[in-house]
């Protein structure tokens, strides 16, 4: 655990992803192969199930701490993190305890899942006092489970290569499932993560591949011909609001695999069928989306297929999915991943064309003279229920993440819907934010201005889009403008009007606005707007959908 | 009777006719340390300890100051005036009012670990505290000066082997005083920023002992400038003053260091958790000393403090008071003092009104 908690307290030290990489690479060469294996585990994004409820990690920080629980609400808002809230309460500890990462995780950490409160209680105490206060909060945090160390999966993948002199890509192939829900990472699977390169892949699980992903291209068309070259080196299509997905046969049968990596198959009975439908040793990469009416609906059409277990037949006529593709990287059992990706297309067109089947589709390629062209058919967009538009290098590999190198692709989105609306509620943030004021609701006005009983009704929450100054600024401006005080929020006189961005809206019986708002952020700060010229909950049904 | 009430100009004493560290200019102020949250300009008479006489020149210029060594009292419309060291910064102490039976103590900002540039804190039995709460939340509980010098030269040694200049920000007073005085000046040249050379002045004056130091244009060579530990104040933190030192490592000293997500927002490699300020145990054991049944707890977190002693049985309440808002109105002019990361609170651990680099420019030498 100690070498582990160094590692760790490295990551922390730098913001240089190079220094990172190389404490990684460190770590990995000189940590034994059991150790290792957690290690990876954890910085490649993997979480163990629930190990303590929360509820019983705060009691116990409580109890151990002697602090009533106000008071440790009081310091958790300051701290923004649960796991640094208890190591910076506990009174200093032994810091003796050399017990490997590895024995941590199997003999002690996971044994906890399930006690009964007592035994867990005397249990936690026994174990966290042999630690010092940084490897308590580390401890914490793997029990937590919120393990973020600016450390992404793909700079993980990089170290592991580097460390085992395996191509990433291999890596990223092998890491697959190995931070999965319920996985076990142990000395021999990590031995496998690093096996050398003419060890052959195994595919029979029904893994799919790392998923690549698209760059954003905010930038003025003008510019595009210069950037890019003729619309003639890309393959264009729509940019679809779905979930994108990967669906593999393999072995008589189908997985369908969201791109968090997680299996959806039981979800889309429509999918696993279309699935049993395709020919052995495919894998199709493409956008789950709910197809009605001839056209693609709305993202909270999708989300009502979420989050449920059994798909009864009523939901199923309701908001029936398919399959957008827009790739083919396995076929006839062969990883296709190397090959252009108009080579890829062709090939995907023919197994559309070999296979209908009404949960299939194809996602159409756009033509366009010129980049100008493309942008004024880009306008329709939001008519047609998508985002924007994708563009992919024709002659481009599939990466893997963001990887850049062989061939991009970009997403090229239409403006967000805007609205001017009113800070009412502010909550402080977490991680780099804690203690500051960051997480904010807005509201816009329920009548015109003029009418005399309107009020400010809110309809969104949003964090992101403020510079560290301007976040500084509001911050100020909570704490001297505050009203009232509910727990770790605070109401604000209304007064401080922000431009707010948002992908989508439709109705919501849930919402005290009557409608949801999807990503919405903040794009601006309008210090030259009074809030008494806001927009109201009419500005926002206009933008409802038909 | 109350011998301090809060008035919209400052803490007032009724019986003695004065203020304690008033916000606004007044006819009799008595002022508990130099920090421009505390001593301000434009009083007709300031009373202060005489171990911060030099600090308050240095900084308010030619005053009407009245000086009074620690422990000596003075009697003023029959109230009985007495400085007692507060520990925070050179010059600092605590007010002891005694009159008509009652012993009040307003305590100004305190620290309760000797750290060797001031005189340390002594605890003052009184009837009545007036205590700040800058860090009072249990979260905060510093480790001992010997740990932090230990800590901060083994990241210079370790920086001056690795040939990278060790650029440390800190508040211009009292904590580049304290740090100087932890540094091993073995370890290689060190380097003050010229905002901080005043107040290194005034301390030597007063016969602190601290290291020799250099501005940065009496280092000759590129490479010792490399084994160099900087210290510099935070507004230089992004100016390019600091491009001379080339890949250098950097860290921020402040109690704030504490906790980990300022410490990521100060975009530094390391936060030592040093402060001029009471922690939590340190505030409830200065409590505790005093045995005063009446506690005013002001700036910080003050209704966190009121509440955990009033469910110990003192009689608590707030004081409302505007330390810390000089600091807060150069934060809306753009500038970086500590109140800039102060989470939680509405008071800089420190300092907000030293005279700061131009962000961006060359700073005043």
């Amino acid at each position: 655990m100690k070498a582990f908690a160094a590692l760790y307290a490295a990551l922390d030290a730098t913001t240089s992803s190079n220094a990172k990489l190389a404490a990684m690479v460190e770590y990995f060469r000189a940590a034994p192969p059991a150790d290792a294996a957690w290690a990876a585990y954890f910085l490649a994004g993997g979480k163990p199930r629930q190990l303590v409820p929360v509820r019983q990690l705060r009691e116990f920080a409580m109890r151990a701490a002697g602090v009533p629980e106000w008071l440790f609400e009081e310091s958790y808002q300051a701290v923004g993190d649960l796991a640094e809230t208890l190591a910076l309460l506990l009174p200093e500890g032994a810091g003796g305890d050399d017990a490997s990462l590895a024995e941590w995780m199997e003999e002690r950490l996971l044994p906890l899942r399930g006690l009964p409160a007592a035994s867990l209680q005397s249990r936690l105490a026994e174990l966290l006092a042999g630690l010092g206060t940084l490897e308590r909060f580390v401890c914490a945090k793997l029990i937590t489970g919120s393990f973020r160390v600016g450390v992404s999966r793909l700079l993980a993948t990089r170290a592991l290569a580097e460390a085992g002199g395996v191509d990433t890509k291999r890596v990223a192939q092998r890491l697959i499932g190995y931070t999965g829900i319920g996985a076990r990472p142990d000395a021999a699977s990590y031995t496998a993560l690093l096996a050398p390169p003419e060890a052959p892949l195994e595919r029979e699980d029904g893994l799919p591949y790392p998923f690549f992903l698209a760059h954003s291209l905010q930038a003025p068309v003008a510019g595009f011909a210069a950037r890019l070259g003729p619309p003639a080196h890309w393959l264009v299509e729509w940019k679809w609001d779905g979930i994108r997905a990967q669906l593999v046969r393999r072995g008589g049968r189908s997985w369908l695999w969201s791109r968090g990596e997680d299996l959806v198959t039981e979800r889309f009975p429509e999918l696993a069928a279309l699935g049993a439908e395709l020919p052995e040793g495919t894998v199709v990469d493409g956008e789950i989306l709910v197809w009605k009416d001839d056209r693609v609906q709305p993202f909270a059409a999708l989300q009502t297929r979420l989050g449920r277990k059994t798909v009864g037949p009523r939901l199923l006529a309701a908001a029936p999915v398919v399959l957008c593709a827009y790739d083919v990287l396995e076929w006839e059992g062969e990883d296709l991943r190397r090959r252009p990706l108009a080579e890829r297309r062709a090939l995907l067109e023919r197994l559309v064309a070999h296979h209908p089947h009404r949960a299939l589709r194809l996602s159409p390629l756009l033509q366009g003279e010129n980049w100008e062209a493309l942008a004024r058919q880009r306008e329709s967009a939001r008519a047609l229920g998508v985002e924007g538009m994708m563009l992919k290098a024709r002659d481009s590999a599939y990466g893997v993440g963001r990887s850049k190198d062989e061939g991009v692709w970009w997403k090229w989105k239409i403006d967000p819907y805007s609205v001017d609306a009113v800070l009412i509620y502010a909550q402080r943030g977490h991680g780099r934010r804690a203690s500051l004021y960051t997480d904010y609701t807005f509201a816009v006005w329920d009548a015109p201005e003029g009418e005399p009983q309107r009020r400010l009704v809110p309809f969104a929450k949003a964090y992101s889009g403020l510079s560290d100054a301007e976040i500084r600024e509001v911050d100020a401006i909570v704490r001297r403008s505050t009203q009232e005080k509910f727990g770790p929020v605070r109401s604000v006189v209304p007064e401080q009007v922000f431009e707010l961005g948002f992908e989508g809206i439709a109705r919501s019986a849930r919402h005290k606005s009557g409608v949801a708002v999807r990503f919405p952020r903040i794009l601006r700060w309008r210090r030259d707007k009074p809030a008494a010229e806001a927009d109201t909950l009419q500005t926002l049904a206009a933008l409802l959908p038909e | 009777m109350d011998l301090v009430v809060p008035r919209p100009e400052g803490l007032y004493c009724p019986p003695g006719d004065f203020y304690i560290d008033p916000w606004r200019p007044v006819a009799r102020a008595v002022i508990t340390h130099g920090h421009g949250d505390h001593a301000r300009p434009g009083h007709r008479h300031y009373l202060a300890a005489a171990a911060g006489a030099g600090i308050l020149r240095a900084r308010l210029g030619d005053i009407p100051l009245e000086t009074l060594p620690y422990g000596r009292s003075l009697r003023h419309r029959g109230v009985d005036i007495s400085f007692h060291p507060a520990g925070h910064v050179l010059g600092s102490a605590q007010v002891r009012l005694a009159y008509g039976g009652e012993v009040w103590v307003a305590s100004g900002d305190y620290k309760l670990e000797a750290d060797g540039t001031c005189a340390p804190f002594e605890p003052v039995r009184c009837d009545a505290f007036i205590t700040e709460s800058t860090f009072g939340l249990p979260i905060y509980r510093w480790p001992p000066q010997a740990e932090l010098a230990a800590q901060i030269n083994a990241w210079w040694a370790a920086n001056a082997a690795a040939g990278r200049t060790s650029v440390l920000f800190c508040y211009a007073f009292g904590k580049a005083q304290r740090i100087l005085h932890m540094l091993d000046a073995a370890i290689g040249p060190i380097v003050v920023h010229g905002a901080l050379e005043a107040l290194n002045a005034a301390y030597r004056d007063a016969g602190v002992a601290l290291p020799a130091t250099l501005r940065v244009n009496d280092v000759g060579e590129a490479a010792a400038l490399r084994q160099a530990m900087v210290l510099a104040s935070p507004s230089a933190q992004g100016s390019p003053w600091l491009r001379r030192f080339g890949d250098y490592a950097d860290a921020f000293a402040s109690g704030w260091m504490r906790i980990r997500g300022t410490r990521r927002r100060r975009g530094v490699d390391r936060g030592f958790v040093l402060s001029d300020h009471a922690d939590w145990p340190g505030l409830l054991a200065a409590i505790a000393a005093t045995g005063a049944g009446r506690v005013f707890v002001t700036h910080g977190s003050v209704p966190v403090l009121v509440r955990w002693l009033a469910e110990q049985g003192l009689q608590a309440q707030a004081f409302d008071t505007e330390y810390g808002e000089g600091a807060q109105a150069e934060e809306a002019a753009g500038s970086e003092t500590e109140e800039g990361v102060a989470p939680q609170v509405d008071v800089a651990d420190a300092e907000p009104a030293t005279p700061p680099a131009k962000p961006g420019g060359e700073p005043a030498q």
